[in-house]
């Protein structure tokens, strides 16, 4: 149950800590465990009482927490590129150590895999489905070259949910929960739409929230759409948030919020809290990300083609107008003053896009945005210094185009 | 052997002028040429269409322009195609058709639609739940669009009965690539492993009609003539393609004949058939879902370390070369899969990391070098 007397970031806390310790027991029990990528259709599993863990959240709290180094050289060793997602590079290290400075994942007897955020998972999943030689579900989500999603893609989708159902119905011996499911999928719409507008509330001029706790709250929308304390939590937030933008409070009570910006990309876990100091040192306030959006899986509980289409309408599965559009958006709703592109060395279809993406939006927005060289959990391949420089170049440019817009209205 | 030499000849021309048969192509026959990125564009659609398709797979070039889009670590195909794209290469070219295999190609297609404003891009996916029956009615939809698409950009129909047609004279061209695979293996001289991809490689700027000609008369040159001595090592290739030339160079300096490969760029093109039955359309998809053993078509069971196993047992090789693309991430991830079965089956294999703009090979050398006298203590 919900204690009201925590705030929201030890609630959060102790959804997270219940969230891994409970499927740790259930793999003592002898209960099935399912790892799943980040925005895969979970309904399916959380219907059916199937305990799901997230190596990609469990690989950013290693990085976090800077153990991710010794785990990617071990997967390093056994011929795994330099050059891949280090996630994967992490997880594949974990599964062979099964040790971790962010705590253990009990290791999976099925997959759960959706190349709605990128082909690299595919072959990440397939890999673990050998090794451990486990049935992999696997939820293709065509990339949508042009702007929305096709009809046959939907139908395509809507049938790999009849497999995935038939599927899970022969690994539990168990048939599937229809009325649950339909309970499932009631939840966890509600968990994305307290979500969007919990975090939406950085709209607000000072933006209640302190951006990179979104880094923090991300981890509940990932591993517990489909549960009812994950709305409980975002609803909470957003009161917080509320009763903060009543009485005019910003971000921090030690200075005031100077500059709002937008962070193309995921977080760079293992300089997490360096980034966020160098950053808050300057007045720059994170209000937008493309996060908020992505896990914004919105549909009504009767509605399995709104389901699917929504599950392929991530914002990396979509085309150049599409990500272009989506970031003009944000800059407008989030009142945003720059941009921060992270070039993630492990993350190809954001990367090989944001070139052109970063000039489309600086054409059309007319805001300044600088780009800086990161991983999102291979320390190698971040440097402090380069990050530092672009920032301080991007807050010159920030502050010229203020003066500029004061001495024009003037 | 005066034909054949002949033969190879024009194989060679092509391969060295392909914006020469484009060209001719178009000059004799007013029709349009459509550019196939990689892989397993469904060619027989566009020749149905009584046009030429021809194979986009990069080359060597300076990497300028292209850097705008792709950062460095970006495959070196793709940093090749979008250099040529983006400095006028491909003008001459109707449209390209840009299937989204992985995350490389799908930001291909969105940068080329900027990029190259006057040769439209059309995308195509191919499913990854390919053996399901909505995986196969999914591509067929596809390649309902690839055909509308092409029709409405020509202003003619595409007939089920040219498509037909089509499957006919690829099968037969697929079946006779595997047949010069199979006799290559025993001219290992005249056949170098140079020869080998020369002639591989052309059939991406040929009518298939013609190129199965010219290589059905190697084929019956090379069968008038006697088995040739190696006393060298044997290998199989695998990887995305075996290239720039001068890396194949080498394996002739170190007495490395190519008896077999597994190179997306070549014989995977040519294992699988189109089969029989059901609609045009659908039978080009159930291609598809027939496919294995390749790093860009799902397959949970990873089939592919047994396949090239099987393959260097077939073809009496000694052991296996692995081409590697640099930041080819499905590449990349089969092969510690890959590493860890041929240990297990014993077939020694050497990991070579390959760019296909690389200014100089001499540094693979030693590892040949290295490789090969392994191979010789065995």
């Amino acid at each position: 149950m919900v204690n009201q007397k925590l705030n929201s970031k030890q609630l959060l806390q102790q959804l997270l800590d219940d969230h891994y310790a409970g499927a740790l027991a259930a793999k003592d029990r002898g209960e099935l465990i399912a790892w799943s990528t980040s925005i895969a259709p979970q309904e399916f599993c959380e219907a059916m009482g199937i305990y799901t863990v997230y190596p990609e959240n469990h690989a950013a709290a290693i990085g976090a927490k800077k153990g991710s180094e010794s785990l990617i050289e071990l997967s390093e060793s056994h011929g795994y590129s330099a050059d891949i997602c280090s996630y994967a590079r992490v997880n594949m290290g974990y599964l062979e150590l099964q040790e971790s400075v962010a705590g253990q994942i009990p290791l999976p007897d099925l997959l759960i895999c959706c190349n709605n955020i990128c082909n690299t998972v595919i072959k990440w999943y397939e890999n673990i489905a050998r090794e451990l030689n486990i049935p992999l579900i696997m939820f293709d989500m065509p990339f949508n070259y042009n702007y929305g999603v096709a009809k046959h893609n939907v139908e395509y989708i809507k049938g790999q949910f009849q497999d995935a159902i038939k599927k899970l119905e022969e690994i539990t011996g168990r048939s599937f929960d229809y009325d649950r499911l339909r309970e499932v999928m009631e939840i966890s719409s509600q968990s994305a739409i307290w979500w969007k507008k919990a975090m939406g509330l950085a709209q607000a001029v000072p933006s209640p929230m302190n951006g990179f706790d979104i880094f923090n709250y991300m981890a509940l929308i990932v591993c517990m759409r489909g549960k009812k304390e994950t709305v409980e939590l975002f609803k909470l937030v957003a009161q917080e948030h509320e009763e903060k933008i009543k009485a005019g409070l910003g971000p921090w009570k030690d200075r005031p919020e100077e500059f709002r910006i937008m962070w193309d990309g995921i977080a760079c876990w293992t300089a997490l809290g360096n980034t966020y100091k160098f950053l808050k040192s300057q007045g720059i306030n994170m209000v937008g990300s493309t996060y908020p959006d992505s896990w914004s899986i919105i549909y009504d509980s009767n509605d399995i083609d709104g389901m699917a289409r929504a599950y392929s309408s991530n914002f990396v599965n979509r085309n150049i107008d599409f990500r272009v559009d989506n970031i003009c958006q944000i800059v407008h709703d989030f009142k945003v003053d720059g941009i921060i592109y992270h070039c993630n060395r492990s993350c190809k279809p954001q990367d090989f896009c944001q070139y052109e993406v970063q000039r489309q939006v600086e054409d059309r927005t007319g805001i300044p945005s600088v780009m800086f060289d990161g991983d999102q959990t291979d320390p190698r391949a971040f440097s402090q210094a380069q990050f530092e420089n672009r920032v301080q170049a991007l807050c010159e440019m920030m502050k010229a185009k203020k003066q500029s817009s004061r001495n024009g209205s003037e | 052997m005066q034909a054949f030499t002949a033969i190879l000849n024009e194989l060679d021309h092509v391969v060295n002028h392909p914006s020469e048969a484009v060209r001719k192509f178009k000059k004799e026959t007013g029709r349009e040429v459509i550019g196939c990125l990689p892989i397993y564009v469904p060619e027989e659609i566009i020749y149905a269409g009584h046009m030429l398709p021809v194979g986009i797979w990069g080359g060597q070039t300076n990497i300028v322009k292209s850097g705008a889009y792709l950062p460095g670590f970006a495959c070196s195909i793709m940093r090749g195609i979008m250099e040529f794209a983006v400095q006028g290469t491909y003008n001459d070219l109707s449209a390209v058709i840009c299937p989204v295999h992985c995350d490389t190609l799908k930001c291909i297609g969105e940068n080329w639609k900027v990029a190259v404003p006057n040769v439209p891009c059309i995308g195509l996916v191919y499913p990854q739940n390919r053996k399901s029956e909505t995986g196969i009615a999914f591509l067929t939809a596809e390649f309902q669009q690839i055909r509308s698409q092409l029709e409405s950009l020509t202003g003619r129909p595409i007939a089920d009965e040219d498509i037909e047609n089509a499957i006919i004279i690829y099968n037969e061209h697929r079946k006779t690539m595997r047949e010069f695979s199979k006799i290559a293996r025993d001219f290992p001289v005249t056949v170098s492993p140079k020869v080998r991809h020369r002639v591989m490689k052309s059939a991406f700027f040929m009518d298939k009609a013609k190129h199965t000609m010219l290589v059905k008369a190697l084929i019956s040159e090379l069968r008038s003539l006697p088995a040739e001595e190696w006393t060298g090592s044997k290998i199989v290739l695998t990887g995305i393609i075996a290239e720039p030339d001068s890396f194949l160079d080498l394996f002739t300096d170190y007495g490395i004949a190519v008896v077999g490969d597994d190179l997306a760029h070549e014989s995977r093109q040519y294992r699988t058939d189109v089969p029989q039955d059901g609609n045009p359309l659908e039978r080009l998809a159930r291609r598809w879902a027939d496919l294995e053993g390749c790093s860009l078509a799902y397959d949970p069971a990873k089939k592919r370390g047994q396949m090239i196993i099987d393959t260097v047992k077939e073809n009496g090789a000694d052991g296996v070369i692995v081409t590697m693309m640099k930041f080819c991430e499905p590449e990349e991830f089969d092969y510690p899969i890959l590493k860890k079965e041929f240990e297990k089956a014993g077939v020694p294999h050497l990991y070579i990391e390959l760019e296909q703009q690389a200014d100089s090979v001499e540094q693979l050398r030693t590892r040949l070098q290295g490789f090969t006298e392994m191979l010789y203590r065995r």
